[in-house]
């Protein structure tokens, strides 16, 4: 199960994490490396019901949610009797309660497979978000439920849990053993029975398998990871709000888990690094963010279905058939015009979406900071410009992209070539 | 030709070295929505913030001979992302950060300051609240590194039910609310309160709904008129409160709405002539309350802006200068040094004397009841983001009338 | 009696206007098997279309021209989007549909601004059809009706009496069969979605003036169009049009109704305890998440809905 390989990767990743807070000491990547952590884990978990059991659902944050919630409010009540043990074992809690609303739950939503979960795991989550607002008493209302993580005087080998750094170390710990967990799940008689009841249901149940109870566990284990990770939020922010087990946040993952690639265990963990990065720091950079996303995610979904873990995947059969090399003079090629195509289209929506923030607009002749130039955006010009660009992108991506793609075909025939 | 082209050119250069390096600046992180549904609320706060930091105080001196600057931070509504943009901020160095859309934020942002200073108490942090109104932000919750600007919903109900107490039309009250913390408190505190000041008021029926998920109104108003009331209180904001006064006029029903936050941006246009004579709310200030110089502050920034963005919040200009002022006063801005002239100040604001209460750090100001009525160019001079209708001032509220006692025990560093 | 009429009629047209919605959906569904996470998206277009439109002719030619709009950028979708995604299965076309109503959302955000644009009920429809005991009808309810209805009949008409309707029809179940017959099956379905989507899109233009017309109208509608599809039975026509009008009076209704949950459980012999949560919820608290209640025990107990004939 575990091969040397697979090993020096796993220790490696780990020595990584690890690391990491070492070169970037800035308190706000190191909460950004907090929140990767943590949703590492959450979209493992997702990738559990997609790509393992073909489950899709619209309502994972309840599990992630319950979970944050019960953490603490179990962090509340042991107050000042718990000390910084307790407190690092507490995502263990939320875990019990992610599993334990995957035993009530997933007993009504794993009934079916197919659409029919995809939607009953939708008003589900659409219930739970609504009751999240209704019981103040339960959920605190509008502003959440807040704690101390910080709690007894003792410390546990030095640690307080109250430093952001420590916090750090507490998720990639529990991070590291979820994900390991998670992994040798995938390599378990239940594991590989999931594929087949994804893959060949009728097989499945022909052979003897019961598929509604592969899928139930699936969902309870699926719950049982998702509550980690809430567990992990609750202890990382220091308050749970009803935001946590709505309709977005289980959008947000099914989005990472999908683009990182769900055919792969490591896709998720890829996925969730991307779009926190892309939320995070591009969403700190400019407003039209959401527009960004919104179009790489349809980019993913009608070219590489497979997510960012298939690219990788094909290049890497490319590079062990020594094909690689043969490849990179067009990637190269090909590179430029699309950042010349990117370069135009950003400039586009940026300067639109200035227009529409009302700077610029009025003010007559005063120029506006557009991506770190100063633009007149009330003249023709700097449109014209942008334009001319994308087009010249547009045009130059699609004669280029034309013999990228035929040596890529090429380079395909050869590969399966030497397959067969 | 080419003169007029080097004029330019000198011109620009002297901006640039102005901004540049000339003139340090003192800079406060604006953590709001900036993208996402709520983008228009927090996009129209930030410009506030700019015109008001660029008009009423750069353009008089700055402070301490530095420029105040406000500089966005999407936290895209999340009380999470809140903390995320928090850490942002202060690894920038802001000392000062202000936030108002929404309690939950205001409770996360809360909570991280107070922990952020204890932990580093040699870069304190300051945080001014300039619209979350959830009342335990000054009683159970409050806290020295906050100041809040904007009138809770306990003070509002007070003004409110004052308001009440005279007008002996009023018979029969409907509650309707958005079924979340802030509903909760408008139907807790209406209910406290007329029991106390009208007890010959019938409460005729109350209702939530979950927030932002009713299309249709229709049902709640039949119930409304059913149940005979005259008068219906309501702290809805958004489309659930221009889909409701909608849904009023379709049903023709002639009961007046008491609200919150009729007069935020985009609702007065939602509601257009619909809530014509029907739709009242309490305010600290609204377009045709006569002030000194923000009447011209509000033309100037319409005339830049809409329709994208209307002047609304006053607040938001006073609580720049109050800011700018207690710099200036403390000679520092240190945020403890701030923090402590801010507190007991007193500030000559455009809608009358303001005072900051030391004990809870919750701003008394006079508050403004008004009716939404077509502009008549005299006592109604302007109407409300273009749609000819606009506030009428029914009856105001001094600063005095509006205290409610607090329950903070404050802890000071 | 007053409240129980005014709420009939309240019901009833809310629910017609969510056929108008579902029926769209269901076809597309029944068709291509698709469930179109972007049809609430369509119905947001169509109300834009029809702003943009009636400020520059007028509200009624917008009424013509709005759906025949957000139909043919729905058969673009379909023609240069869905088809691809096709390729790769169901989860890819779902997220394609999920991805799109995504951005849809940003570009109105984009073009039309993030906050509400004035999309007015035309002068000649506003007003007081009728004055039913105190409470008036508007003009715009009744036109509302009328255009569904008239929708209704003319989509009967349409599938049952005209060669391309039986061609759909039969495209309905027997998908293999007519390609085999040399009917071209993904013009078909491309004609179908444009249609989908321009019914979507006619819901928004009478939806958008008499609601409001906003970004996030979109994402308030959409997922109460799945619980009448799913609680209709997918692919079912008429199980959509029972669904609609059932989930519009339930939501009517139960508003009227000031029991509580205590009451509730009481009638089957549950006591709650007294001054919990749960207890002091009412019927009218929990009217809006009702038809969500109602859409998980019909999959629990009839997955395949009221009168759908197949489950998935």
């Amino acid at each position: 199960m575990f091969r040397r390989g697979r090993l020096l990767l796993w220790g490696a990743c780990l020595a990584l994490a690890v690391a990491l807070p070492l070169v970037f000491k800035s308190g706000f990547m190191l909460s950004l490396l907090c929140q990767i952590g943590i949703m590492v884990v959450f979209a493992l978990s997702y990738n559990m019901l997609l790509g393992q059991t073909g489950l899709l659902s619209f309502g994972h944050a309840v599990y992630f949610g319950i979970g944050a919630f019960i953490s603490m409010h179990t962090l509340n009540m042991i107050g000042k009797d718990g000390g910084p043990l307790v407190v690092a074992l507490l995502p263990l809690v939320g875990g019990l309660a992610g599993l334990l609303a995957g035993v009530v739950l997933g007993w009504v939503t794993t009934k079916k497979a197919g659409t029919t979960f995809a939607m009953i795991s939708l008003g589900i989550g659409e219930l739970v978000a609504a009751c999240a607002l209704m019981f103040p008493g339960l959920f605190g209302g509008e502003g959440g439920i807040s704690g101390n993580r910080v709690v007894g005087t003792g410390s546990l080998l030095g640690f307080t849990w109250g430093p952001q750094v420590e916090m750090y170390g507490l998720i990639v710990a529990w991070a590291f053993v979820a994900t390991v967990a998670m992994f040798a799940l995938t390599q378990t008689p239940l594991g590989r029975m999931a594929n087949a009841v994804r893959d060949n249901p009728e097989r499945a149940e022909f052979v003897g398998y019961d598929t509604q109870r592969v899928r139930y566990l699936m969902l309870i284990l699926s719950g049982l990871f998702a509550g980690v990770a809430g567990g992990l939020t609750a202890l990382n922010y220091e308050i749970v709000t009803a935001e946590t087990l709505n309709a977005h946040t289980s959008g947000v993952v099914l989005l990472m888990t999908f683009v990182g690639g769900i055919g792969f265990f490591y896709g998720p963990i890829i996925g969730a690094i991307l779009v926190t990065v892309m939320q995070i720091v591009i969403g700190g950079m400019t407003q039209a963010w959401l527009l960004y996303f919104g179009l790489f995610f349809l980019f993913m979904v009608l070219m590489a279905p497979g997510g960012i873990a298939s690219v990788i995947a094909m290049q890497r059969n490319l590079w062990q058939a020594g094909l690689f090399r043969r490849m990179v003079p067009h990637y190269l090629a090909v590179a430029l015009p699309i950042l010349v195509l990117l370069a135009g289209l950003v400039g586009l929506i940026e300067m639109t979406y200035a227009l529409l923030a009302g700077e610029g607009v009025g003010a007559g002749d005063t120029a506006t900071k557009v991506m770190g130039m100063q633009l007149q955006l009330a003249s023709m010009e700097p449109w014209a410009i942008a334009l001319a660009i994308t087009v010249a992108g547009v045009a130059l991506t699609r004669w280029i992209g034309g013999r990228t793609r035929a040596a890529w075909n090429e380079t395909l025939a050869t590969l399966h070539g030497d397959r067969t | 030709m080419k003169n007029k082209l080097l004029q330019r050119l000198a011109l620009a250069a002297g901006a640039v070295l102005i901004s540049g390096s000339a003139l340090a600046q003192v800079k406060i992180a604006y953590i709001d929505p900036l993208s996402g549904p709520f983008a228009n609320v927090g996009e129209g706060g930030l410009k506030g913030f700019k015109e008001a930091a660029d008009i009423l105080v750069n353009q008089k001196g700055g402070v301490l001979g530095q420029k105040l600057e406000f500089v966005g931070f999407d936290n895209k509504g999340s009380p999470q992302e809140s903390q995320i943009q928090l850490k942002a901020a202060i690894d920038q160095g802001f000392r000062f950060i202000t936030q108002g859309n929404g309690s939950g934020a205001a409770h996360s942002l809360i909570d991280a300051v107070n922990k952020w200073n204890a932990r580093n108490p040699d870069k304190t942090v300051l945080f001014f609240n300039y619209a979350a109104v959830d009342p335990t932000l000054t009683n159970e919750q409050c806290s020295f590194w906050h100041f809040r600007f904007d009138a809770n919903t306990e003070m509002k109900m007070e003004a409110i039910t004052n308001f009440m107490e005279k007008d002996k039309s009023i018979k029969k009250v409907f509650i309707i609310g958005q079924d979340y913390a802030h509903g909760h408190q408008v139907a807790k505190y209406t209910k406290e309160q007329l029991a106390k000041k009208r007890p010959d008021v019938k409460i005729v029926g109350e209702d939530l709904h979950p927030i932002g998920k009713v299309k249709d109104f229709a049902p709640y108003i039949a119930k409304i008129k059913a149940s005979g009331a005259d008068t219906v209180m309501t702290g809805n904001w958004g489309n659930d409160l221009s889909l409701l006064v909608k849904a009023a006029k379709d049903a023709g029903l002639k009961a007046r709405f008491f609200t919150y936050y009729a007069g935020g941006l985009g609702t007065p246009q939602a509601m257009g002539a619909s809530g014509e004579g029907k739709v009242l709310q309490l305010t600290e200030w609204h377009d045709n309350v006569p002030t000194k110089s923000t009447e011209k502050f509000a033309a100037d920034f319409n005339k830049k802006y809409a329709p994208a963005a209307y002047f609304y919040y006053l607040r938001v200009n006073t609580m720049t200068e109050m800011v700018a002022k207690a710099m200036n006063t403390a000679k520092s801005t240190d945020p403890k040094a701030v923090a402590l002239a801010l507190e007991d100040m007193r500030f000559p604001a455009e809608n009358g004397e303001v005072w900051m209460r030391k004990s809870d750090h919750q701003l008394m100001q006079p508050l403004y009841i008004s009716i939404f009525t077509k502009a008549d160019g005299k006592t109604v001079k302007h109407d409300s983001e273009g749609t000819g209708y606009g506030w009428k001032t029914l009856a105001s509220i001094s600063q005095r009338d509006s205290q409610m006692p607090t329950s903070c025990i404050m802890e000071r560093p | 009696m007053e409240f129980v009429v005014i709420s009939l009629l309240n019901g009833i047209t809310y629910g017609l206007l969510l056929f108008m919605l579902s029926s769209g959906l269901t076809l597309i569904f029944s068709m291509m098997g698709i469930l179109n996470f972007a049809h609430a998206s369509f119905y947001m277009l169509g109300a834009y279309f029809a702003y943009q439109i009636s400020a520059w002719l007028g509200f009624w030619p917008g009424l013509l021209v709005a759906p025949l709009l957000v139909g043919a950028v729905g058969a673009a979708v379909e023609r240069y989007g869905l088809r691809r995604a096709h390729r790769f299965g169901h989860v890819a076309e779902l997220l394609f549909t999920f991805g799109l109503a995504f951005l849809v959302e940003e570009v109105v955000h984009l073009v039309w601004g993030t906050s509400s644009v004035d999309y007015k009920i035309p002068a000649e429809l506003d007003g007081t059809l009728f004055t039913l005991f105190s409470t008036d009808f508007p003009i715009y309810k009744g036109f509302m009706m009328l255009i569904s209805v008239g929708m209704l009949v003319a989509l009967y008409a349409l599938l049952t009496r005209t060669r391309i309707g039986l061609i759909i029809q039969a495209a309905l179940t027997k998908p293999d069969m007519v390609e085999a017959l040399g009917h071209n099956v993904p013009r078909i379905f491309m004609l179908v979605f444009g249609g989908g989507t321009a019914l979507a899109g006619l819901a928004g233009v009478i939806g958008g003036n008499a609601f409001i017309t906003e970004p996030g109208m979109a994402a308030a509608v959409g997922s109460i169009v799945f619980v009448v599809v799913v609680v209709g039975g997918l692919g079912s026509l008429g199980g959509a049009f029972v669904a609609s009008l059932l989930i519009g009076c339930i939501q009517t209704f139960s508003i009227g109704l000031t029991i509580s949950v205590t009451d509730v459980f009481a009638l089957i012999g549950v006591t709650l305890p007294a001054g919990s949560q749960v207890a002091r919820l009412t019927i009218t608290q929990l009217a809006p998440v009702l038809p969500y209640i109602l859409m998980v025990a019909i999959l629990i107990f009839r997955p395949r809905g009221l009168m759908g004939a197949r489950e998935s």
